[in-house]
């Protein structure tokens, strides 16, 4: 089984290491972890090289995280990279917007482990 | 958890709060205000190392982004359990300020719920300002 190659994107460098942190003792052996303060980052990261997860924030300046899934869409190679948004707001609008433009799901701040396990496994299954 | 970390309820005292690092989360919709969070130095530093899985939180842009990311998740979770605000309220990316010698006014009159509680000997307050 190989290990994955993630991107993060959040303005917040503490989440990005949380995120990181909480993927790993889900149990994903992750290999490479990249990371991006924002939308923009993400997609010159995304335009550079292949990912097999990205998981970013939904509130972030510059360009924000539905933003960022927009554009992700309109990129050949992000074809079927699933994209699992971050939010704390709870808005269920927010929440579906974001499925509708392509995300395969979010985790709320506060998450657990667990939780980022049960979001985030079963979208790997392809990729592994 | 994020932080995992408990905070004891102390009694309101009508004491203002102190502490030389405040974050703030604005509101704006059908609730306009913010919410802040201020306490020491010392108490921001600790729930950043928390929050960093025990790891020393020693810079201080790390503990100011750590503790606007916590007030990020308190405005966050407040909004989600009013009803209909979830929707109808966005909230700012976090603000920190370094210092303690500064006064918040406000351009419209606001109501303000102050919430007083402690973390390992340390006061952090968790404050509501919300535009009338």
């Amino acid at each position: 089984m190989r290990k994955i190659r993630v991107l993060i994107v959040d303005d917040s460098s503490v989440m990005r290491k949380i995120v990181e942190r909480s993927l790993r003792q889900a149990g994903l052996d992750l290999g490479e972890v990249l990371e991006a303060s924002n939308g923009a980052e993400g997609l010159a990261e995304v335009q550079k090289g292949a990912f097999d997860l990205i998981l970013s924030d939904i509130n972030m300046p510059a360009m924000d995280g539905l933003e960022f899934l927009k554009n992700l869409a309109g990129l050949e190679c992000a074809k079927g990279v699933p994209v699992v948004m971050i939010t704390t707001e709870g808005s269920e609008a927010r929440v579906v917007e974001a499925l509708s433009a392509g995300a395969k799901g979010y985790l709320r701040k506060p998450f657990t482990p667990e939780q980022v396990k049960e979001r985030v496994t079963p979208l790997l299954v392809g990729a592994l | 958890m994020m932080a995992g970390a408990r905070l004891e309820p102390l009694p309101m005292s009508g004491e203002d709060p102190v502490g030389d690092r405040t974050a703030m989360v604005g509101m704006a919709g059908a609730l306009c205000g913010m919410i802040t969070i201020r306490c020491s130095s010392a108490a921001a530093a600790k729930l950043a190392s928390l929050m960093l899985d025990g790891t020393a939180a020693e810079s201080p842009s790390t503990v100011g982004d750590a503790l606007g990311e916590l007030c990020n998740m308190v405005a966050g979770n407040f909004k989600s359990k009013i009803s209909n605000l979830a929707d109808h309220c966005m909230l700012s990316v976090p603000t920190v300020i370094s210092g303690g010698d500064y006064y918040l006014q406000a351009t419209s009159p606001t109501e303000s719920f102050q919430l007083p509680l402690k973390y390992e000997g340390e006061r952090v307050w968790i404050a509501l300002t919300v535009h009338e």
